[in-house]
């Protein structure tokens, strides 16, 4: 048994030492998976906000990845024809800069987590599941349908965009930006769980009557939570979108909620590194038993199957010897 | 805009909308008697079109295939039932969405591994090809209008059976107090793999009616369960009569939202963008029509519980 620190010691050593090892041994394409890793962790970080601290099993976090991507490409498209995004009331034209892009997709998934956030929480345990995944549903196919930026096919983006004073195109600068957010990420959710809104949050997904009773309101509580999970989960969905140089509706997907779930369970609900070990986890299965079989998803399944059935608290609780962290 | 072409995507809608009751009501059930959301059905729809596609092309008997989906969805169910899906009752809602998505992939890849990732096809029967004129005049499909009368028989025959038959007073009962029914020596396994068998093989039914129109691939069921979802998020969870009336809302605005928006815009825009936003606004039309629902009722339109 591992105590808890050190395996979340190691699993970030993991994240400097195997690029590390690429980029000397020049292998780029392992560099491109720890990228990968590295995005699904923000990604997951994000849902693990909502769901490990504040307990709502959303179902629809691919609208916030989804809609992270849609604004890089969108932004890079009008960029790179050289159209403007808008003419009226003002001229908008299109970007190829990282953190421009980066606020835009923030700005507007949280946006969207607002109002998704504030329908969807008038109902709560199984309701909310579904409600989630409807809504991902409605994006999915109003991508599929909004014939302008590529419908069904997506969008390609040529360049991949800029950072200053780095060469993003260089897989390891590209690394090093998205393992750097990462870290931003986990310190920003580690002082956010120990603040008194993370208390609370935590509070009023283990005792809401309670929470409600001291003079906290549960449901707005939940819907910052809420906002702030769809935020973090969009800016991942602008770093994928740059990896791959490509958007499509297959990020607002209702399988990308499920894998997007599937890193926080792995890992470990509700611990600060779950959804990290979970990522890494699940770029490496990805990788080995793909290249194994074709049908790897079906030994995903039963993994799936055994630590839900059996193995509470993922991978990190099986190691540390430690089940479930709530509940 | 003719009257006939109304009636035409009335029928349509309805029968669409029927064929997502006989998803909506297996959910529906389970839910309400065993409290278990369930991501799989849409792979017990998938199975069962699968299953009637082999057969009926193995007999070349059509109705041969519907037994075969029918016995081997609701076999399929009994068997997840009794390996994993009892294990989940007194968990949370998470694990069971993560157990059911776990077999998903399972069932999704382990059909794409015997059938392959070519879809099938299932062809219309001879007797029920070819369209029928109705009264007035109209030409609809037979085998459509057969998927409405098979629907509104199921409905029927749900109906009756839950509120007629003994199994019906233990599934009404397993709702409302479980640990009640199992003091009064009924078998509560038993009555929940029934009743898990039964939702499956509704499934099953269902892919197998709407494989003959679709092509059988893997993959098929997964639309259909958001859309079964959403159906019982307007009708309310556990109700029946909830589900029939969700189906058949979320049908008819699915299809005429599809034919009626972009011709209603054509009034206000000119053509190609009436036809582009027409297009958008009616794929986000029964979304729209659920977030109503759900500001107006929380609960759903006939949902007891929240």
């Amino acid at each position: 048994m591992i105590r808890e620190t050190y395996l979340n010691a190691l699993t970030l050593g993991l994240f400097v030492v195997i690029p590390a090892w690429a980029l000397i041994a020049d292998e780029p394409f392992t560099i491109t998976l720890m990228t990968r890793a590295a995005i699904f962790a923000i990604a997951a970080i994000g849902l693990n906000i909502a769901l490990g601290i504040g307990g709502l099993v959303s179902l629809g976090h691919a609208v916030f990845f989804g809609i992270g991507g849609y604004a890089m490409g969108i932004l890079a498209y009008h960029a790179q024809t050289y159209t403007p995004l808008a003419e009226w009331p003002f001229l908008i034209d299109g970007t190829k800069s990282m953190p421009l892009i980066w606020l835009v997709a923030v700005v507007v998934s949280a946006l969207a987590a607002f109002v998704i956030g504030t329908l969807s929480l008038r109902t709560t345990g199984v309701y909310f599941i579904m409600i989630t995944l409807a809504f991902g549903q409605m994006f999915f196919f109003f991508t599929i349908s909004w014939a302008e930026y590529g419908g069904e096919d997506g969008l390609s983006i040529y360049v991949r965009n800029g950072f200053p004073g780095l060469n993003t195109l260089a897989p390891i600068q590209f690394y090093g930006l998205c393992f750097v957010i990462l870290c931003l990420v986990l310190l920003f959710t580690w002082r956010l769980s120990k603040s008194s809104f993370g208390l609370a949050l935590n509070a009023a997904r283990q005792a809401p009557v309670r929470v409600e009773t001291v003079g906290l309101d549960p449901t707005r509580l939940k819907l910052v939570a809420f906002v702030i999970s769809g935020a973090i989960t969009g800016l991942a969905g602008a770093l994928f979108a740059d990896l791959n140089r490509f958007v499509s509706p297959t990020m607002f997907s209702w399988q990308t909620s499920g894998e997007i779930m599937i890193f926080l369970i792995l890992g470990g609900v509700g611990r600060l590194y779950g959804p990290v070990v979970g990522a890494l986890a699940f770029v490496a299965l990805e990788h080995w038993l793909g290249g194994l079989s074709d049908y790897w998803h079906i030994y995903l399944g039963i993994l799936l199957l055994l630590i839900v059935l059996f193995g509470r608290g993922g991978l990190i609780g099986l190691a540390s010897g430690k089940a479930a962290v709530h509940d | 805009m003719s009257f006939l072409l109304l009636i035409e995507q009335v029928l349509n809608g309805l029968q669409f909308g029927i064929m997502l009751f006989l998803m909506a009501a297996g959910l529906t059930l389970i839910f309400g008697v065993m409290g278990l959301i369930n991501l799989a059905h849409g792979s017990l729809y998938m199975i069962g079109a699968f299953c009637a596609a082999a057969v009926a092309a193995a007999t070349g008997s059509f109705l041969l295939g519907l037994v075969a989906a029918l016995a081997g969805a609701a076999a399929a169910g009994a068997l997840v039932e009794l390996v994993v899906i009892r294990r989940l009752y007194d968990k949370d809602h998470l694990d069971q969405v993560l157990a059911t998505f776990a077999l998903i992939l399972i069932f999704s890849e382990g059909t794409r591994w015997i059938f392959g990732s070519f879809p099938l096809f299932l062809n219309v029967p001879d007797f029920l090809s070819g369209p029928i004129t109705l009264p007035g005049g109209i030409e609809y499909p037979l085998y459509r209008l057969t998927l409405i009368v098979i629907g509104l028989l199921v409905a029927l025959g749900l109906y009756m059976l839950i509120s007629r038959t003994r199994l019906g007073i233990q599934i009404r009962a397993g709702e409302n107090d479980r640990e009640m029914i199992a003091a009064l020596g009924i078998d509560i396994a038993k009555l929940y793999t029934i009743v898990f068998a039964l939702g499956a093989a509704l499934a099953g039914l269902a892919g197998a009616l709407v494989g003959a129109i679709q092509s059988v691939q893997v993959g098929m069921g997964e639309p259909v369960l958001i859309l079964a979802f959403v159906v019982i998020v307007i009708g309310g969870i556990g109700s029946i009569k909830g589900a029939l009336v969700g189906a058949i809302l979320v049908g008819l605005t699915d299809t005429l939202g599809g034919i009626f928006l972009p011709e209603a815009l054509k009034l206000f825009l000119d053509p190609s963008t009436a036809t582009s936003v027409g297009s958008s606004l009616a794929s986000m039309a029964i979304y729209i029509l659920m977030a109503a629902v759900l500001i107006l009722r929380p609960a759903g339109l006939f949902g007891a519980r929240a």
